[in-house]
């Protein structure tokens, strides 16, 4: 604690997380079709446009509206049988799918939640394209949780089911084009109170619900799994950070928001004790440019009905450019505000002259404006209409500056800071799907399901590691990769086959087969048990397996694989027969170096039998040869 | 769906309602939100709650306390008034709303999407559609297409005509898409018009960011600014947003259950395509009534009971015996193929014909044109004096035969109507390109 660059709590800091998990159920939330991505050449186009709605509590939302201004058109990728009428709009979905509601329900009982006694599906609204419907599908399934940590119990206030969005692939001439492979897949959405209040404790709880999601039927690997951290200071705002990828980042993530949150609050004091005002009018200055060599600026007027406009901030002179975050400016914030309007970016009094603008530029600018000493500008140019509604949100997040720390989402970045991405949602984005009936959750079918709870990842590790002696490296790798079910199934099939080895080949040899891009899903409990088996009833080598395996990812049957190699084991007689050959052909080495000459028969041996003969039974009686010649 | 019995109860007597921010508390969990109406399927004995997160949950009052924290009003949808200054360089056009899809809101109280927005609501939550005329809109009233039925034709089309004779250049309507190619069919004979008349609808709700409903309705505003004086379907071409279909009234027919091009022109390719606002014409050599072609005229004299019957292998012939000993003004028979029978409902069909009720043949196979010539049964059903009406799709036939049957009782006049083409709704030639297969 004492390395903590802020004190966390008399800053008041405090933080939720949002989980978004895809459940690994056999088809899609609201449709029957497989879920799953697919990298097959997209069959079919749609074209669509989006437009904001009223919601039933008769507001528009802020950042559905937002996002209406500008005016975007859709392009979606299609399947013929990957992707079906339901997610392209153009059918009501299809019942709730019941295998998700049980992994949810597996879940909340995983978090001591209570399930709710009838599931709503509402329509959560969405008009950046990704749902197809200009809504996402959801619904809360359980409330008021806990998980415990060593800061204490963390209150997980819901668990929320609902279906992803569209994969974003692309832009063409300003249309978004997204793939509609992963619309529709299940989500879990798990939301922890704001109670976390150390950057560290974040990251346990992250890592925590991690293993609960991980001892059930989730998808694995990247995109699979998406977080989002709250993050607010008292005297700050709420903000919510999305798309944390590495657990490791969550409290550097943390400490820069901290940082930039104070950083804001004091240009605000600073903002507020000079008396500094954000003017609303919006100046052409495009004639004081016409001269101008500046690439930049030249680059932007190449549009039609290109204009370079103002506005004036007064008191800000000095405070545009000051850092709120490692290498980030209050300038960097309000210009991405404008450059959700499609700008490439502005330019502010404090960083100028620069980018090819000169000095008498910057000062005819000043004087047009009428600025004072402590006044600044920002420009922006281009397509004047683009221009003119950068400049508008512009004016909003200076505005915003005075009061301190706005509300918004933020996205993560790879360093640990974070950018704009839009306002926060607010609660009116939400109306009821009225195309999915309400979906009664019977108490019993809670108490069967939490009856029968899967073990967590950790206690499944311990566990297998203990009963099968394993060692921690192969356990951790039979539960990090889901195969730790199988590989108890096949022990318990073949009780005194060694686990070890069944373990390290399904472990390492199958993943190497993997790799090699070998067809391993051939690798099926069936199969794979008829191979050990012939380890087990002592017809192969255990060193041989590999063989077997490659063999079955080609559909080579493993009875049909031994014969084709030449694998079964060689009997008593032939070994003891090939030893003596052996031992013929080397009895100088072995009169000469006695037990020293063991080495190079064994490996003599070894190749000669290729494999077929077990190393043990070779070994023993070369022993016995070489103390009945050397007696 | 309201709360009943015991909850009902328990509400009146905690003077909860609707709309008030409740606190439900049972042994293992507090929930506190707004109380809202019950959707179908809920349980009985649950409450409906808004969270403040804006999620709905449903909670059981088994156990439960439930207390009033504080009285809210009933959630409302509100709408600013749309600024419409009278431009006279603009058209005149009038929105007339019937209900349906394309003119609903969600109604939080069933948790279904209802008809419930009038014309100028709709005009309210599209108010673009000012810049391109003047327009004036109200409902004439307020169903679901299933429930469309002679009566409101009449009216629908006696209010159509007040607003063309009123001055309007073009009218829209406003439907349910279930039942918009009766409608439009219907109003095809009983609508002389001078003007275009203009049925529109949505597939999607428009409560929805992608509702086909504004994208229909603004090209249903070019579509009734055009010269295609005629009574039209105007909805979605493709799956795609921008472009709409212009079809006649009388030949397009809805094909599917849900997608919103759903509607098709049969036997003919529609009339136009508007995209980005443009109207083009999509085959010169097909000829359409032009605005100001016709005087404006009502006929709304329909007949009583016309049915239409879909002739399905092992049908009875009870079916047909029915509707003569009730009396009908006419069948439409939907038959197999180029326009047959079973043999087994020739005698009743013969009875319905000898005692004077028109028989009028299509074809279930809607796509070409009925021949009664090739076959034996289709000349026995000739010789019974029924009537077989080219390519005429049977919804048109149905319509077309309840508006002849208002015209005349003669049997022989109605045929006479029957078998000639009014609104384009039939041709002596089809083209090799009108086919689902191109």
């Amino acid at each position: 604690m004492s390395e903590d660059k802020f004190n966390y709590e008399e800053l008041g800091l405090m933080m939720g997380l949002e989980i978004h998990q895809q459940l690994d159920s056999k088809t899609k939330l609201f449709c029957r079709c497989p879920n799953s991505l697919t990298d097959k050449q997209p069959e079919g186009k749609l074209y669509r446009r989006l437009r904001p709605t009223q919601s039933e509590l008769g507001e528009i939302d802020r950042a559905a509206y937002e996002e209406s201004q500008r005016n975007l058109q859709f392009i979606y990728e299609t399947y013929n049988h990957h992707t079906c009428l339901v997610e392209a709009d153009e059918e009501p979905p299809a019942p709730l799918n019941q295998e998700a509601v049980d992994i949810s329900i597996i879940l909340a009982s995983l978090m001591n939640m209570k399930v709710v006694d009838e599931f709503h599906t509402m329509r959560k609204q969405v008009i950046d394209g990704s749902n197809t419907s200009g809504f996402q599908r959801t619904g809360i399934l359980a409330t008021d949780g806990y998980v415990e940590t060593e800061y204490g119990n963390v209150t997980i206030e819901t668990l929320g089911l609902e279906e992803d969005a569209a994969r974003r692939i692309g832009e063409d001439e300003g249309k978004i084009i997204f793939r509609l492979d992963r619309l529709g897949i299940p989500l879990a959405e798990i939301t922890t109170s704001p109670d976390m209040h150390h950057p560290l404790q974040v990251r346990e709880v992250a890592y925590q619900l991690g293993q609960i999601l991980r001892s059930t039927r989730v998808k694995r690997g990247l995109g699979t799994i998406r977080q989002d951290l709250n993050i607010s200071i008292r005297e700050g705002a709420r903000i919510e950070v999305k798309g944390v990828q590495d657990l490791d980042l969550m409290p550097t993530i943390v400490e820069n928001e901290v940082e930039r949150q104070l950083n804001l609050i004091s240009i605000a004091e600073e903002l507020n004790n000079r008396g500094a005002v954000v003017e609303e009018q919006i100046h052409d200055v495009t004639d004081l440019f016409e001269n101008t060599q500046s690439k930049v600026v030249l680059s932007t007027l190449e549009e039609d009905n290109s204009h370079v406009l103002a506005i004036v901030l007064r008191g800000f002179d000095g405070l545009i450019g000051r850092e709120v975050q490692p290498g980030r400016r209050l300038g960097t914030e309000f210009s991405e505000h404008g450059k959700k309007m499609g700008v490439s970016g502005l330019f502010h009094t404090d960083e100028l002259p620069a980018y090819g603008i000169t000095q008498s530029e910057v000062d005819s600018v000043k004087e047009r404006l009428e600025l004072g000493d402590t006044d600044a500008f920002i420009l922006v140019s281009g397509g004047y209409e683009k221009a003119y509604n950068a400049l508008q949100e512009v004016i909003k997040r200076a505005k915003q500056s005075l009061d301190g720390v706005p509300e918004e989402t933020r996205r993560a970045m790879d360093n640990g800071n974070t950018e704009y991405l839009r306002p926060l949602p607010t609660a009116s984005r939400m109306y009821v799907e009225t195309d999915i009936p309400t979906e009664i959750i019977n108490p019993e079918r809670v108490a069967r399901i939490a009856s029968d709870l899967p073990e967590l990842p950790i206690v499944k590790q311990e566990r297998i590691q203990k009963e099968y002696d394993l060692s921690q490296d192969l356990a951790e790798q039979l539960v990090h990769e889901n195969n730790a079910d199988l590989f108890e199934d096949i022990c318990k099939t073949l009780p005194n086959m060694d686990s070890t080895k069944v373990a390290s080949d399904i472990a390492y040899t199958i993943k190497d087969l993997r790799r090699d891009n070998l067809d391993t899903s051939k690798l099926t409990r069936d199969v794979l048990i008829e191979i050990f088996k012939l380890v087990d009833d002592n017809v192969i080598a255990a060193a041989n397996t590999e063989v077997v395996l490659k063999d079955a990812c080609n559909d080579i049957a493993p009875q049909e694989s031994v014969k084709k190699n030449n694998l079964e084991k060689l009997s008593d007689n032939v070994i003891e027969e090939g030893i003596k050959e052996i031992i013929e052909e080397n009895k100088d080495m072995i009169i000469d170096r006695k037990m020293g000459a063991m080495g190079p028969l064994m490996g003599k041996a070894m190749a000669k039998f290729k494999g077929k003969a077990d190393g043990k039974i070779v070994s023993s009686i070369i022993q016995k040869e070489i103390m009945n010649l050397t007696k | 769906m309201v709360y009943d019995g015991y909850l009902r109860e328990f509400l009146e007597l905690s003077e909860i309602t609707v709309g008030d921010r409740i606190k439900v508390t049972k042994p293992e969990i507090e929930h506190i939100g707004m109380l809202l109406e019950k959707p179908d399927y809920s349980n009985e004995n649950t409450l409906i709650i808004k969270l403040d997160s804006g999620y709905n949950i449903g909670v059981d009052v088994k156990d439960a306390k439930i207390e009033k924290i504080e009285s809210g009003q009933k959630p409302s949808i509100k709408l600013d008034a749309v600024d419409k200054e009278f431009d006279e360089k603009k058209d005149n056009l009038s929105i007339l709303s019937t209900g349906g899809t394309v003119a609903s809101v969600i109604d939080y109280k069933t948790g279904a999407v209802h008809p419930a927005f009038s014309a100028d609501d709709l005009l309210r939550a599209t108010p673009e559609l000012v810049d391109y005329a003047n327009i004036s809109g109200r409902a004439i009233f307020n169903i679901l297409s299933e429930n469309m039925s002679p009566e409101y034709w009449i009216k629908t089309a006696q209010s159509i005509y007040d607003e063309i004779n009123d001055g309007a250049d073009g009218v829209i309507i406003a439907h349910g898409t279930d039942t918009m190619h009766y409608t439009a069919s219907m109003l095809s004979f009983m609508i002389d018009t001078p003007v275009p008349i203009v049925l529109t609808g949505a597939q999607r709700s428009s409560d929805r960011p992608s509702s086909d409903a504004f994208t229909n309705l603004m090209a249903s505003v070019i579509a009734a600014k055009s010269d295609v004086a005629e009574v039209t379907i105007c909805m979605h071409s493709s799956e795609d947003d921008p472009a709409c279909d212009l079809h006649r009234g009388n030949r397009a027919r809805k094909m599917h259950t849900s997608r919103r091009d759903t509607f098709t022109s049969i036997n003919m390719n529609p009339l136009a395509t508007i995209n980005e606002k443009k109207l083009s014409i999509n085959d010169n050599q097909v000829p359409y009534t032009k605005r100001g072609e016709n005087e404006l005229s009502l006929n709304d004299n329909l007949g009583q009971n016309v049915a239409l019957i879909k002739m399905y292998p092992g049908i009875s012939p009870e079916v047909i015996d029915y509707y003569v000993d009730k009396d009908y003004d006419g069948l439409v028979i939907e038959g197999t193929g180029l326009g047959h029978c079973s043999d087994e409902v020739i005698s009743s069909i013969s009875r319905a014909t000898d005692e004077k009720i028109p028989v009028v043949m299509t074809s279930q196979c809607l796509f070409g044109r009925t021949n009664m010539n090739v076959y034996s049964s289709g000349r026995h059903l000739l010789a019974e004096n029924v009537i077989g009406v080219e390519d005429m799709l049977p919804e048109t036939a149905y319509t077309k035969l309840l508006w002849a049957t208002g015209q005349s009782s003669d049997v022989n006049e109605i045929y006479d109507i029957m078998r000639t083409n009014l609104k384009g709704e039939m041709n002596t030639t089809l083209s090799q390109k009108y086919f689902i297969k191109g």
